[in-house]
């Protein structure tokens, strides 16, 4: 076998070894970026001061709604990703890791379940 | 066991409470840190973010309600906590974007030097909390 492993002579085995993560933390964060700039826009853009009806006006357009539900999944996508991380990197006992795993993704999966209904109703 | 499968190596000699509070964090050190904890305590409050874009946007009344809620307080809780709770917030997003967005104009354009690791690490700081400054006055009506 070869002395070095890294780059292109890495040796590539059949386990994940994070790319995937490591992009889509980057795709989610970038769009989930893209939206907050659009949100700030609208909200500077509005002219006079801003109530119900101008703030609820921003999320009820059609193409509004369809961004921020994307934007919605990426979060979830992208808390699971940095919360695994950060569960990997100080929980131990493989037990106590597994709680706070399903715990993490119930916790996100309600709390994006949430936002969708509160947008659609809108 | 081929060599890829072999046992890695594990480091377990930092005592958190011993040695964590003597070690010199270099600048970008504390951005990467405070990358994680602003990421964890969004994730902790997110049902109370929910709870606050439904409010705001679900109707008049429960838009009043959100207003009230940090004006005068909700239930045993006084407004100026809440404004408190928002300012955490506050910067917690502030800090995790602009780290994000220094993390994604280090991958795009290979900027790895230690240089810019550092002094891109202090505009994310004096940029994060110079923002969270500004927003928390407005938000606590002092200008």
């Amino acid at each position: 076998m070869s002395s070095v492993n890294y780059g292109s002579k890495r040796i590539v085995t059949g386990a994940g070894y994070g790319f995937r993560d490591w992009l889509a933390q980057r795709v989610t964060g970038t769009l989930m970026a893209l939206f907050t700039v659009i949100l700030l826009a609208q909200v500077i853009f509005t002219s006079g001061p801003i109530g119900y009806e101008e703030w609820a006006g921003i999320f009820a357009s059609q193409w509004m709604k369809v961004l921020t539900f994307c934007v919605i999944l990426s979060l979830l996508y992208h808390v699971w990703v940095g919360m695994r991380d950060i569960w990997m990197d100080y929980v131990k006992p493989l037990a106590v890791r597994l709680v706070l795993h399903v715990f993490t993704l119930v916790w996100l999966i309600g709390c994006a379940g949430w936002a969708v209904q509160a947008l659609w109703r809108l | 066991m081929t060599e890829l499968a072999r046992k890695r190596p594990e480091f377990r000699n930092i005592n958190a409470l011993k040695d964590l509070p003597s070690y010199r964090l270099p600048v970008a050190g504390i951005v990467s840190i405070l990358h994680r904890i602003s990421g964890f305590l969004m994730f902790l409050l997110m049902p109370l973010i929910i709870w606050m874009f439904d409010s705001s946007i679900t109707s008049e009344i429960s838009f009043a309600k959100l207003s009230a809620a940090f004006n005068i307080g909700i239930g045993f809780v006084p407004g100026w906590f809440m404004k408190l709770v928002a300012l955490a917030l506050i910067w917690a997003y502030l800090h995790h974007f602009i780290a994000g967005l220094r993390h994604l104009y280090m991958d795009v354009c290979h900027a790895v030097t230690k240089e810019f690791g550092k002094s891109s690490a202090i505009v994310t700081l004096a940029l994060s909390i110079s923002l969270t400054a500004v927003l928390g006055a407005k938000m606590f009506g002092l200008y």
